[in-house]
């Protein structure tokens, strides 16, 4: 049996194609998952009217590493839909603010557990469910909602994705992926939920079956382009004093 | 004396039960993973799916891929467990937390609080705040008693936009720790030297005894 390489030469290639409009799911939480390089390639591919799906817009942390932020500075982001629109602190600012309040970006805030639960459902082919987070609340207004076995619920749909981008520890060519602690994230179920799946690789991609099959976390056919990150500076690899 | 930062923590953690499976919030809450538990067995959960972790990772020992939801290094001893963000959504949806320690800008009499967007923001900092709010089975929330400006941020209703409502059981503050009853605060704890005239004027609803 043949079976082809889901290896490509760099992250310009990873990134080759992605269309004007596209909703792309951005792995990550903090540092770990985030697929940096991949985030850098799109700036440089220069694809625009994105759909921004992430748990953060990103910043204002310096030295900042590519972000959905930098996107939105570049002109290529319609909309993002994150469970962080805002910094924390009223003097937290994040680079996409200005945007947002000028109104040249949308966006919607979204709870963390409905954001994971609505990627989660459009890759578990479930088009909506309900869910008491937000219930009461201003995101709540004018929406959908339903009382069942006496809780308030309200209505969230899926949130398909055309594109994951994703940065995991180990993959084998056929493009089984592992990631390391809490790397893990929003990884499998972005996976789950996007057509087009583009991974950055920490280690040396690895020849099929060298990842053994109780130790998968998304499986091969998932996935269809990988890329090792090589050794820095010639691509990002964040140190623990960054996030100080 | 108002309480410090790591005596809140202590007095709150006082209030866990053996067994409990805790769930801290951004910020202040994270000071109780560093509070003396005694023998009581108490298992941490972080949102990105981390379950069973440790204290802060000593420096030099920290793991590039080991973070708690407020983006710490920390360690996870043996017995700990990784799981994906749906999975971790679906153990506080499912009434797994026992209890959910939150920091918040406001709190009120009626159980209702407000930690995710400040007045006048257009954007808001959700995380994970709304699922463990509705969810967790105890919404405890450990903050500041007053602003910057001196102004109370336990009030009789909320002025800014809530996270929940009518979920609150207990907060704590530097000056004491007290259960919302719906109509006002009682007192459970005063610390030491605060007296009840002095949170009556820090408190901007009713306090009971």
């Amino acid at each position: 049996m043949a079976r082809r390489s889901k290896i490509v030469a760099d992250f310009d290639a990873a990134v080759q194609g992605i269309e004007d409009g596209s909703t792309i799911a951005f792995g990550g939480f903090a540092l770990p998952g985030s697929p940096f390089n991949l985030i850098a390639a799109l700036l440089r591919q220069g694809a625009k009217r994105l759909v921004c799906v992430g748990n953060t817009t990103g910043g204002p942390r310096k030295p900042r590493n590519p972000d959905i932020g930098m996107l939105v500075e570049n002109g290529q982001v319609a909309k993002v839909i994150c469970s962080f629109t805002a910094g924390s602190r009223a003097s937290d600012v994040l680079p996409f603010t200005p945007y947002y309040e000028r109104g040249e970006v949308d966006a919607e805030t979204v709870p963390q557990g409905t954001l994971a639960e609505r990627l989660r459902a459009a890759g578990a082919g479930i088009p909506a469910f309900y869910t008491p987070a937000g219930v009461g609340t201003e995101i709540a207004e004018g929406r959908e909602t339903r009382v069942i076995n006496g809780r308030e619920y309200l209505l969230e749909y899926a949130l398909p994705c055309d594109v994951a981008l994703l940065r995991a520890y180990q993959a084998d060519e056929a493009g089984n992926l592992r990631f390391r602690r809490a790397q893990r994230n929003f990884g499998p179920i972005m996976a789950m939920a996007a057509k087009l799946v583009i991974v950055e690789v920490e280690e040396p991609i690895l020849p099929v079956g060298a990842i053994d099959p109780d130790d998968v976390h998304t499986p091969g056919i998932l996935v269809h382009r990988l890329v090792h990150i090589p050794p820095a500076p010639a691509a990002i690899w964040p140190t623990l004093k960054e996030t100080r | 004396m108002p309480w410090s930062r790591p005596e809140m923590a202590e007095r709150l953690a006082r209030e866990f039960q053996d067994g409990w499976i805790v769930n801290l919030g951004v910020g202040m809450p994270t000071l109780i993973a560093d509070v003396d538990l005694g023998g009581k067995e108490i298992v941490f959960h972080a949102e990105n799916g981390v379950i069973g972790f440790g204290p802060v990772a000593p420096e030099g020992q920290e793991d590039i891929h080991l973070v708690d939801a407020s983006r710490r290094y920390i360690t996870l001893p043996p017995g700990g467990a990784i799981v994906h963000h749906a999975d971790s959504f679906a153990l506080i949806r499912s009434g797994r937390i026992d209890v959910t320690v939150l920091g918040s800008y406001e709190a009120a009499a009626n159980r209702d609080f407000a930690n995710w967007k400040v007045k006048g923001a257009k954007g808001g900092v959700i995380g994970g705040a709304m699922d463990l709010a509705a969810c967790a089975k105890n919404v405890f929330l450990m903050m500041e008693h007053r602003t910057r400006d001196g102004a109370p941020r336990l009030l009789a209703q909320c002025a800014l936009p809530v996270t929940a409502r009518g979920v609150v059981k207990l907060v704590i503050t530097e000056l004491g720790l007290f259960e919302p009853t719906g109509t006002a605060f009682r007192v459970r704890d005063l610390a030491p030297g605060v007296t009840m005239d002095e949170l009556r004027a820090a408190t901007a609803a009713p306090v009971t005894e």
